[in-house]
């Protein structure tokens, strides 16, 4: 029973790791860009940008945990 | 062979590899200081356990419509490989330690000299830890294997490029029985994390209507520009660490 809990941790850990907001920014990503690319805007840039934004924050934000 | 099944079959080897690495020091460990029949039993219920994962995947997820398993694969992918990039970019700068095959064996083996002694018959330590090694390391190869067959619409050919990088370390590691610990594994799993991130990006825009300038040739510059973006990541975060004063430094001006 035990390790039944501990499936969706494990789970949790595999696809989201140590930081969910990387997660939470590609989703929200995601969505945006179908919302813009059916209303006809040009939406291909918007993957790469959050990509480069979430990722500096990722990373400095661990730097500024290590001190 | 077009440009992205050679990124296909270049990115699942390598990921491949790496998992396989760390997989085969696990194994060494508890098979070295235990029990090899045990710990070969335990990788072959942890091919089998796989081998059912896959079965029960892979139909599902070729079933998918293109756009939707794009999207949602695409999207896995991305955030798969912007976990890894994230690990790479900072044991690259110095903030997490470097992956270390033998200090992992070193640990592995200390752990199961520790684990009591070796049971007759099968050695229940050996077999669970080789197991576990085994089928957690294999599930990213599948998941790897998986997402880049089903998106590229060529399962097999990722399984054939994740077998071969199996069996090109398990043959190693059986004629050496020790960790392979000059494999380049950083910088391997900084290309991964490229790889992934790129791929993760270039497919998870197209199963949202993205339309990329250039079709498949957008991959072409998406690839270098992540992994430019990556290492001047780590270059800024070098520089900061080395421009940063050091505690003794400042236990000495402050005295």
């Amino acid at each position: 029973m035990s390790r039944l809990r501990q499936f969706p941790r494990f789970l949790w850990d595999f696809v989201i790791g140590d930081d969910w907001r990387i997660a939470f920014a590609v989703a929200v990503a995601l969505a945006l860009t179908l919302a813009l690319s059916d209303a006809g805007i040009s939406a291909w840039w918007l993957l790469p940008v959050v990509v480069a934004v979430i990722l500096s924050i990722s990373v400095w934000e661990a730097r500024r945990a290590r001190g | 062979m077009s440009g992205t099944q050679v990124g296909l079959v270049v990115s699942v080897f390598i990921a491949c590899t790496v998992e396989a690495v760390e997989a085969l020091t696990i194994v060494l460990a508890v098979g070295t200081t235990r029990s090899w029949r045990s710990a070969m039993s335990g990788v072959g219920a942890a091919l089998l356990a796989l081998a059912a994962v896959t079965a029960a995947l892979g139909p599902a997820l070729t079933a998918l419509p293109i756009d939707v398993l794009r999207a949602v694969i695409g999207g896995l992918l991305l955030v798969f490989g912007l976990q890894w990039l994230r690990k790479a970019i900072l044991r690259a700068g110095g903030l997490k330690p470097l992956h270390d095959e033998q200090a992992a064996y070193a640990r592995e083996s200390q752990a199961a000299q520790g684990a009591g002694a070796v049971g007759e018959g099968l050695d229940g330590y050996a077999f669970f830890v080789a197991f576990k090694g085994s089928f957690l390391e294999g599930l990213e190869v599948v998941f790897i294997a998986l997402t880049f067959g089903s998106n590229q619409h060529d399962v097999p050919l990722a399984a054939a490029a994740a077998a071969a990088a199996v069996l090109v370390v398990s043959a190693i590691g059986a004629l050496l029985r020790a960790p392979l610990a000059r494999v380049p594994e950083n910088a391997m799993k900084f290309a991964v994390g490229v790889m992934l991130t790129s791929f993760g990006t270039f497919w998870g825009g197209e199963g949202v209507h993205a339309h990329w300038p250039g079709g498949d040739a957008a991959l072409l510059a998406i690839v270098p520009a992540v992994l430019l973006f990556a290492l001047g990541l780590v270059a800024l975060l070098r520089r900061t660490a080395a421009a940063a004063p050091s505690p003794a430094s400042d236990a000495v001006a402050s005295a």
